[in-house]
């Protein structure tokens, strides 16, 4: 394998790895609080709401906003290392 | 007042759309690639916010309280999906619609027709519900006939379409934008203000009431059990289906093609992944204030007439009973409204004869529900428009809140109708039936399909077919099960064929399709729980025909041929940065 595909093959995994995790929270926020374990967390009390509800309400779409720029910043550095590495 | 606010607002975009016209193919399908993550966040979030987010969704909320969390959720998650899935890839592949892009990599025209006839399924069902929503805030807050209304409005939308395609698209959307969130947002903190004293309604929603030592969700919560209601703060649906109906939700948000589009605009693919992030916290905006909106004005709702005799009903209430939206009849002869659970009338929505009752109010000759004391008919697209009258507001901000709607509703409908006209003169016309087209002939194919576009939508708004309320959030379901896993796939496998494809993107539209026509058209008596399929309503139904989709590509390119060498090339690319 070159040393091009090689650098092409590495970034498409972290890609992948990064993209993986990232759905997993993203997964948790919405449907595992928002949802499954919504009535759980029903019985904690969070600042008038009861948690379950605002996940489901709000907390979920203040996380998914916050996953997007996560990625946003983490693929930028993996851009950077990807691109230094074809250059060199 | 309401005419000066609809009246400036409808000259900005105007303006707007000749200053930023469009000369080339390019500029027409995609702005020229020259678009502003943030300007393209902004009109992204105006395009994909439509009348159902501005007018209807709190509404619904309101009624259904901790079971709205479907839209809350469904509408704003797919974002992540497109963001992290979708939105780069596509962006790298850098042509003009999401057809091409399926064509491409399934190298068949096969497959490229099936995305065109998904894509115009998905978007025309769409752009029906926004002409009613320009109907109802037309015959409501500008006393015009709902065809006239309608008429201004598809001439506004053709006008800057034709004119200035996606570019004048844009930049009109980044102006309607702005009008729709202050309009959302001036009444929320109002009400908020005057119900809990916290001027940020996110906050307020969560906070005591404001003479009392009482938090509004549980006051909420209270009010609803005294009467028989379900508390607010909890669900009547069946787990397994509010997973499936948000997941639908963003399944399909994430395969929505007008919405895709918009990032085939920007310069590069680091652009496209931030104007993602850009629009989802344009769009977060109004998503976290919807939520609050709708316990306010449940709340308000109860507080203002529920016990409360009909001669003494406010203003309101006899307005919007005017224009047949809301219907009361005292079925226990005591002259006061009753709220109750359960529908108060069979059937459903009211028919007016053209006389009044003892009390003044319309008289209708729908029977009585027997099973249910629910006195009143009220329409749940009413209350995110009827919140600021029910709030006692000024009325400049009620014009705010017309104008508001209206910029919703024309945003999404422009953006709709550009989509399906750059799929006809583009994969229609251009790449599959007169392949040797000069760009001149293809960008006067592309305006005049914008013109018959605007005008069939324009024929829904004005002859709305009784379906169109329910059928747009099937929209999302057919999105989900057709286009979202062929584009998926396309990125992330370089297994699927285009026979796999094709009889996927078939199988997930023919099995979602055919749920949602049996339970809603053919048998709507048999549409409940016990008759459902593993307890999943038609709402939800998207997330499993999107899992047949992928099974059957799967399966049925194991058993064809390889994609090309060429392909497998095409994918690396788009795969890099």
């Amino acid at each position: 394998m070159s040393n091009r595909s090689k650098n092409i093959d590495r970034y498409w995994k972290k890609n992948i790895q990064i993209v993986s995790i990232l759905l997993l929270i993203w997964f948790l926020a919405s449907f595992g609080f928002g949802i499954i374990f919504a009535n759980n967390l029903d019985e904690i009390s969070f600042f008038g709401f009861k948690l379950g509800f605002w996940f489901a309400q709000q907390g979920s779409i203040l996380i998914f906003v916050a996953i997007i720029f996560v990625y946003i910043g983490l693929m930028k550095n993996l851009d950077h290392q990807f691109n230094k590495d074809r250059d060199d | 007042m309401t005419y000066l606010f609809v009246g400036i607002s409808f000259g900005l975009y105007v303006f707007i759309a000749i200053k930023s016209r469009a000369g080339s193919t390019n500029e027409f399908y995609i702005a020229g690639k020259g678009v502003h993550p943030i300007a393209n966040g902004m009109a992204t979030a105006a395009d994909w916010m439509s009348a159902a987010s501005f007018i209807s969704m709190a509404g619904l909320i309101s009624f259904m309280g901790r079971d709205g969390a479907v839209y809350l959720m469904g509408w704003t998650g797919g974002y992540v999906l497109l963001a992290l899935l979708l939105a780069p890839y596509l962006r790298k592949f850098g042509q003009y619609t999401v057809p091409d892009f399926i064509g491409t990599r399934y190298y068949s025209t096969t497959a490229r027709v099936v995305a065109v006839i998904c894509l115009i399924i998905v978007s025309f069902t769409y752009v029906a519900g926004q002409m009613r929503g320009v109907g109802i805030v037309f015959s409501r807050f500008l006393e015009v006939e709902i065809e006239l209304g309608v008429i201004i409005g598809m001439g506004i939308v053709f006008f800057y379409a034709v004119l200035g395609g996606m570019k004048g698209i844009t930049y009109t959307q980044v102006a309607q934008y702005c009008v729709l969130i202050f309009a959302y947002l001036v009444p929320a903190i109002f009400i908020s203000i005057l119900i809990t004293g916290n001027p940020i309604p996110q906050f307020g929603f969560g906070d005591r009431l404001i003479d009392q030592d009482i938090y509004l969700l549980e006051k909420l919560d209270l009010i609803m059990s005294d009467i028989g209601f379900q508390p607010y703060t909890s669900g009547l649906k069946e787990t397994i289906d509010v997973f499936c109906i948000t997941a639908a939700l963003m399944l399909g948000t994430a395969g929505l093609p007008h919405v895709i589009v918009r990032f085939f605009t920007v310069p590069d693919v680091a652009s496209a992944r931030r104007s993602a992030g850009y629009a989802l916290i344009f769009i977060a905006i109004l998503y976290t204030t919807a939520p609050a909106v709708s316990s306010f004005a449940r709340y308000n709702l109860f507080e203002s007439t529920h016990n409360v005799s009909y001669q003494q009903a406010p203003e309101w209430f006899k307005n919007w009973e005017d224009i047949g939206l809301i219907a009361w009849r005292d079925k226990n002869n005591d002259g006061l409204i009753q709220y109750a659970p359960g529908n108060a009338f069979d059937p459903v929505k009211p028919k007016y004869l053209d006389s009044n009752g003892e009390f003044g109010e319309r008289i209708i000759v729908n029977n009585s529900q027997v099973s249910s004391n629910n006195e009143v008919y009220i329409d749940r697209d009413i209350m995110v428009l009827a919140n600021p009258e029910i709030a006692e507001l000024p009325p400049w901000v009620i014009a705010l809140v017309a104008a508001g709607a209206l910029a919703a509703a024309l945003s999404t409908a422009a953006g709709l109708l550009l989509v399906i006209s750059a799929s006809v003169s583009h994969d229609l016309i251009k790449k599959t039936l007169a392949t040797n087209i000069s760009e001149k002939k293809e960008l006067f194919y592309a305006r005049f399909s914008v013109f018959i576009a605007v005008i069939i939508a324009g024929l829904f708004g004005i002859y709305p077919p009784g379906f169109v309320a329910q059928v747009v959030a099937f929209a999302f379901g057919l999105a989900a099960a057709t286009l979202f896993p062929a584009l998926l796939l396309g990125i992330f496998t370089k297994s699927i064929n285009k026979e796999g494809a094709v009889s996927g993107m078939l199988a997930g539209l023919i099995f979602t399709l055919g749920y949602i026509v049996y339970f809603k058209f053919l048998n709507p008596e048999m549409n409940s729980s016990l008759n459902w399929l593993w307890g999943i309503s038609p709402e939800g139904i998207g997330t499993i025909g999107m899992l047949i989709n992928i099974f059957v590509s799967i399966m049925v390119s194991k058993f064809t041929s390889k994609i090309p060498y060429e392909i497998e090339e095409l994918i690396d690319n788009i795969r890099q940065p």
